[in-house]
């Protein structure tokens, strides 16, 4: 092993691979801030490009473009709420209220730290138990995946609430159901398209997250900008305050990032559940570890509460490689991508790549690693600089912000359909904001809702129709058992503990 | 008897959730399809029998913390005035082309907001438009249709 990493430690600090890794952080941060184009996107734009290099050159600037986008990804979240990608979501539930408070520089660091941090972390978890790791990913059947995310949805709708759940549970069945529009995945029965073309391939997430948060918040701070209580919250932008953490900050974060690192990395490696439901889960876990006071600023500009999410996204994308390395699966849209660049360079990912080609196998990961240093080099610096986007002025912001959401979804479709649904969906999220209808379930809803159906359908055909698969095997019980605690203790919040 | 608008939402979404039952139960699955475990129709008839569930549990309930909205306090008028120029913004794009619906559509939202700084307004409009459009087309050669400048000879 040894010599496995010395040799991609060798291919990966050549000059060019260093200069590949340098460009593939900008440009992949540049392309990650911009709503609509995420690191698949930024990935399947260098393909051609990595064609004209050898292999692991080809996969050097990949993986810098990769970790670049997801950190610009956070970037937007944190400073516009502009998630341009799900597994970002979770970032902005603390990031941009700790923007609004005039800390942006703060939350782009901790942001940078966190995704640094967990990074390393699972680098060297990928590094000890990659092959080992293969076999525990595939312990996981239909049931417990299908458990997993009913887990997912009724903890981020717990989290959310702020007390009424069943808004929380609402938004989550609309979020399904927004889903559930267009071609069923496996027959190809159209559903819920009323005969219209646009919907046959069902409603797109960047459509639905810009809608929920980016266009929705814009709308609400002007719908609410007379309200003298909603002024009084929101301090001036023009505050952009230090990137530098304090000690008690910094305490924060070095308990919070291990336990995040490990559940990201778990998660990771289950093919198919990915980044965006390791930052809803690890943002959950680190609401229900810390103390009630600490609690109380969740959702206000938690430092936990940023750190969790972009430690556990960051962790979830070297877990990802698991699953493509060792198994040739790809765990997530973004390693899909990478497969087909691999088979683009004659390179088989599988459980012989290990063995057959250990120097691809380790430059990759030795590359990916490289690749979070030069970002924390390259974007620390930047962080001031990148932050005084919020120092412009509303009347120009808010047109912006509508703007890049507008121009997001039609780079998407190229058709003026989905910009109609996106402002009705728009309009309709003001709303239910207005009346404290949190928008978090709704999306992890909407990434989850195809998932969660396979996962259904393949559990019933095996068990012939009979729900005993919910408490056929050990894991699904365990997980079954956890979200009946969450619902039941919420029930018991809601109603009982206030006649108490 | 006075219904709290948050119940008044629920009762919409239970209505939403009704209709979207009866369609779901509307879907045409193949034949042989019909009576199997699981067809395309069955998660769509779970999820609008969960829609009515939590919908008529929070209509029947006592509310724990209901949200109380000044409505006299909101700005309608700028809202209203911003979603009708995005709907305008929609319906030109494809006619008229990217750049200049883009730059009318950024021009007019720093207006309607009380901006009133012509050399930013401009600025950050037309050139901006213009850079975006080149870091997309020229850049990163994603395609944006546009009749105006094709007409004016700048775009191929």
């Amino acid at each position: 092993m040894i010599e496995g990493i010395l040799i991609g430690l060798q291919t990966a600090l050549s000059f060019k691979n260093l200069m590949m890794v340098i460009i593939g952080c900008f440009s992949g941060t540049i392309i990650g801030m911009l709503p609509g184009l995420g690191p698949m996107t930024a990935i399947a734009l260098m393909i051609p490009i990595t064609y004209g290099f050898d292999p692991s050159t080809g996969l050097i600037l990949m993986a810098g473009v990769y970790y670049g986008a997801v950190f610009g990804g956070s970037t937007s979240s944190i400073l516009i709420n502009a998630p341009g990608v799900p597994g970002t979501v979770a970032t902005s539930f603390d990031g941009y209220p700790m923007a609004q408070q005039g800390k942006a520089g703060k939350a782009l660091a901790i942001a940078a730290y966190s995704s640094f941090a967990g990074g390393t972390i699972s680098a060297i978890f990928l590094l000890i138990a990659a092959p080992s790791l293969s076999l525990v990913s595939l312990s996981f059947r239909s049931p417990d995946y299908f458990g997993l995310m009913i887990l997912g949805l009724t903890a981020v709708a717990a989290f959310s609430s702020k007390g009424n759940f069943l808004k929380a549970m609402m938004m989550v069945v609309l979020g399904l159901m927004l889903a559930s529009v267009g071609q069923d995945t496996l027959s190809d029965i159209p559903r819920f398209t009323f005969d219209n073309m646009n919907l046959s391939d069902g409603i797109s997430f960047v459509l639905v997250v810009m809608a929920t948060f980016a266009m929705s918040e814009a709308l609400t701070i002007i719908f609410k900008a007379n309200d003298p209580t909603k002024a009084a919250k929101q301090i001036s932008l023009s505050q952009l305050g230090s990137i530098k953490l304090d000690k008690d900050e910094t305490k924060k974060m070095v308990t919070t990032i291990p336990r995040s690192s490990v559940l990201g990395f778990i998660i990771g490696v289950l093919p198919g559940a990915g980044a965006t439901i390791a930052s809803f889960l690890a943002y959950g876990m680190e609401r229900n570890f810390v103390n009630d006071e600490e609690k109380q600023k969740f959702g206000k500009g938690s430092v936990n509460g940023i750190a969790a999410p972009e430690t556990a996204n960051n962790a979830a994308c070297s877990g990802s490689f698991v699953p493509l390395l060792t198994l040739g699966i790809p765990g997530s849209g973004t390693t899909a991508v990478m497969l087909g660049a691999l088979l683009g360079f004659g390179i088989q990912p599988g459980p012989r790549l290990y063995q057959t080609n250990p120097e691809i196998f380790w430059s990759v990961i030795m590359s990916m690693y490289i690749g979070m240093v030069v970002l924390l080099i390259l974007n620390l610096p930047l962080i001031p600089y990148i932050a005084r986007v919020l120092a412009t002025p509303r009347t120009f912001l808010i047109p912006l912000i509508l703007f890049f959401s507008l121009t997001g979804v039609y780079l998407m479709s190229f058709n003026n359909f989905d910009i109609y649904m996106m402002i009705g969906i728009a309009v309709v999220a003001t709303i239910l904001r207005l009346y404290d209808f949190p928008m978090p379930p709704l999306i992890l809803a909407f990434v989850l809702g195809g998932l969660m159906e396979e996962n259904l359908r393949r559990s019933l055909l095996i068990s012939d129709g009979s729900w005993s698969f919910m408490w056929d095997r050990p894991l699904t019980i365990v997980i079954m058992l956890t979200i009946i605690f969450i619902v039941g203790w919420q029930i018991y919040k809601s109603f009982v503990k206030k006649k108490l | 008897m006075k219904i709290s608008p948050s119940k008044l939402i629920s009762l919409l979404f239970f209505i939403f959730s009704g209709y979207y039952l009866y369609t779901a139960y509307q879907i045409q699955v193949f034949a042989f399809d019909e009576n199997a475990p699981f067809n395309a129709k069955t998660f769509p008839i779970y999820l609008g029998f969960a829609g009515l569930v939590f919908s008529a549990l929070y209509i029947i309930l006592p509310e724990a913390n209901p949200t109380n909205v000044d409505l006299k306090v909101l700005d309608y008028k700028k809202t209203i005035g911003l979603t009708i120029l995005m709907i305008l913004y929609g319906l030109t794009i494809l006619t008229v082309g990217y750049f200049l619906s883009t730059s009318i559509f950024l021009v007019a939202s720093y207006i309607i907001l009380g901006e009133r700084k012509w050399i930013w307004i401009f600025i950050l409009s037309f050139p901006f438009v213009a850079i975006f459009m080149y870091l997309l087309h020229g850049l990163l050669n994603i395609y944006l249709r546009d009749p105006f400048l094709k007409y004016i000879g700048i775009m191929g």
